[in-house]
């Protein structure tokens, strides 16, 4: 049986080889800095003026944590199509017949593309600042929300690890996870005020661990102005505790499904 | 001679398809198994299975005195795979590639690494060996594929398919580099739909079609199941062939067989050359030009066609990846 050392250095292995792709496939350096550099752009420019938002807070304060929210979503869909690509090529078969650890080829996987959404925040960060977005809270609760948002990310890699290794074409798997992840991301608080919901919408929006994780990177940036009337439901009143609680919920989940998958999983 | 691998009663099935019904077979310790099917015959199944990547629906299979079942992790320690279609990571250089599969076999870094180099030497990749995969040719590939294999010195390595897809020379060199590792001791399984593959690499084959066992045994053996060898010769004009047949009648060790068509004589015979000999002898008495004469030993082509009614590979696949045999004529049974 694998020891813990040998699951991290095996794992280890992998996120070098998953990251040395990255390095040399130009293609996903620009998926992951240009086009979150055009959301925070196109948000704040094309419809800046159009939403309101509650206070007088600006626009591109209250859009920020809802953009970072989403691309690190999106970022993680990377962890289904590039596993199902493994899939195709044969490489998983290789691996599942090497002595290694049985999680590492996920873990190595998903760490990398941990890696490649840190890189994501970071540049939309600073493509933020320059549109007029600022932090107004302390360094320590900055640094919470990054992480909350690295975390929540995290998470959905290793649910998307499941669907790649279930769906078993990259380009099915970035369809599918459009189609999933569209509504899922549009339907909370990621770009406009919930108040503008219809009922249905607005209960849906308001459990919806997107719209906490954005509402509590908003608090943790703090990025709510004074004035903005008190969330009243327990979810949008913890959105940290909440979200951690559904990320954690979704690991507990996928972590144990993806593994057992991947063991029984071989390319046709 | 121990068995390094040994299979019993395999049995897989993939919903109503039987992929493999109850083979068996063994491979004694630094030989090679030939395992020769047509496409679909369930030879990638036996490999999947003996590797770990497939449970068994029902029987056994031991690698290196391990169940492949329930000391699958062990097993992964001693084996090495080569799959049907190379397994390597486009992205990587030729040597990082081997350097991962080492650092996930467990060996040090500083041994990955020396064993890489030694790898790319070996399989003539050091030219190419940092450059990433992507730009390789198919043989390359392979190479590479079977390199990453061998780097933590399996005791037994799988190989599925080896040649297929590689133009005649690559192939070539492909036998070469198999033969070396023969004779550096590895027990190889080895999967082939070309016969005369398993002819010159094999020590002994096992011919499965449709998941079953139907032949078995050393080449020779195999080809003394369709008969031995025969002598044959054409002439210049089908006149000639009654006398021909005449002087040579008392040599043949069975039915002679005469086609006026392609003014051609065939007929069953023992004792090589120094019959063929003979035979020339007896010809400078009778008035017919010869224009070939020569004695044919069936080929295993000959042999999947008499144990099976149906032709070994498929005759519509692309030419390029035939193996260069000399094309044998229709089957003369
Ligand atoms: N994963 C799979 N799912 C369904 N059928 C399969 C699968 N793998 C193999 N088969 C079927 O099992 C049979 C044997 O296949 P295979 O072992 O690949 O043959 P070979 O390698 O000799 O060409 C074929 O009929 C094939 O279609
Ligand atoms: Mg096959």
């Amino acid at each position: 049986m694998t020891t813990l050392a040998e699951t991290l250095s095996d794992s280890a292995v992998i996120t070098r080889r998953n990251l040395i792709k990255v390095k040399r496939v130009p293609d996903l350096i620009v998926f992951a800095t240009l086009s979150p550099i055009m959301f925070v752009l196109l948000f704040r420019f094309v419809f800046g003026g159009a939403i309101n938002v509650p206070g007088n807070v600006s626009y591109a304060e209250f859009l920020l944590p809802g953009i970072f929210t989403q691309t690190v979503i999106f970022g993680s869909t990377i962890t289904g199509s590039s596993i199902a690509e493994d899939l195709q090529k044969g490489l998983i078969d290789r691996f599942r017949s090497l002595p290694m650890s049985r999680s590492a080829v996920l873990i190595g996987r998903t760490v990398a593309d941990l890696g490649l959404n840190a890189l994501s925040i970071a540049v939309m960060a600073l493509t933020g600042l320059v549109v007029g977005w600022r932090i107004h809270s302390s360094v320590g609760e900055a640094i919470v929300g990054f992480l909350l948002l690295l975390v929540f990310s995290y998470s959905i890699s290793w649910l998307m690890a499941l669907v790649g290794l279930t769906v078993r074409t990259p380009e099915v798997v970035n369809n599918a996870s459009f189609i999933v992840i569209f509504p899922i991301t549009f339907v909370a608080s990621t770009f406009v005020p919930l108040e503008t919901f219809p009922t249905v919408l607005r209960t849906f929006a308001e459990w919806n661990p997107v719209s906490t994780v954005a509402q509590s990177a908003r608090e943790l940036f703090g990025n709510i102005p004074a004035g903005v009337p008190e969330p009243d439901v327990w979810s949008l009143q913890h959105p940290l505790a909440y979200s951690l609680l559904w990320a954690a919920l979704i690991l507990a989940v996928f972590v144990p499904l993806s593994v057992r998958k991947y063991l029984r999983t071989a390319s046709r | 001679m121990t068995n390094a691998v040994v299979v019993e009663g395999l049995v897989k099935r993939f919903g109503e398809n039987t992929a493999l019904g109850g083979v068996d077979l063994t491979v004694s310790e630094g030989t090679v198994l030939g395992l020769l099917g047509p496409n679909g015959a369930g030879k990638t199944t036996v490999v999947r299975i003996l590797s770990t990547l497939l449970l068994p629906d029902a029987g056994r299979a031991e690698v290196n005195g391990l169940d492949v079942v329930s000391q699958a992790d062990q097993v992964r320690a001693t084996i090495g795979l080569t799959g049907q279609y190379a397994a390597v990571d486009e992205y990587l250089t030729g040597r990082e590639n081997l350097e991962m599969v080492g650092r996930l076999y467990r060996l040090g870094k500083r041994e990955a690494r020396s064993r890489a180099g030694q790898l790319l030497e070996r399989f003539e990749l050091t030219d190419a060996a940092n450059r990433p995969a992507k730009t390789y040719s198919g043989g390359m590939r392979r190479r590479l594929d079977i390199a990453a294999s061998l780097i933590a010195r399996p005791r037994v390595l799988f190989l599925d398919e080896p040649t297929t897809g590689l133009d005649p020379r690559s192939r070539l060199g492909m036998w070469e580099f198999i033969g070396d590792l023969v004779s550096d001791g590895t027990t190889i399984l080895l999967t082939t739909q070309y016969l005369e593959e398993a002819d010159r690499l094999a020590d002994r084959m096992v011919v499965i079609d449709k998941g079953e066992v139907i032949a078995r045994g050393t080449a020779d053996e195999l080809k003394a199941q369709v008969g031995g060898e025969r002598l044959e010769l054409t002439v210049a004009s089908a006149e000639q062939l009654a006398d021909v047949a005449e002087a040579l009648g008392p040599l043949a060790q069975g039915e002679l067989q005469r086609d006026h068509q392609s003014r051609r004589l065939s007929l069953p015979v023992t004792g090589g050359t120094d019959t063929l000999a003979e035979a020339l002898r007896r010809l400078a008495g009778v008035r017919a030009d010869v224009l070939d004469i020569g004695l044919r030993r069936p080929d295993l082509d000959d042999v999947f066609l008499t144990l099976t009614g149906h032709a070994a590979e498929e005759k519509a696949m692309d030419d390029e990846s035939r193996p260069t045999a000399p094309a044998t004529a229709g089957a003369q049974s």
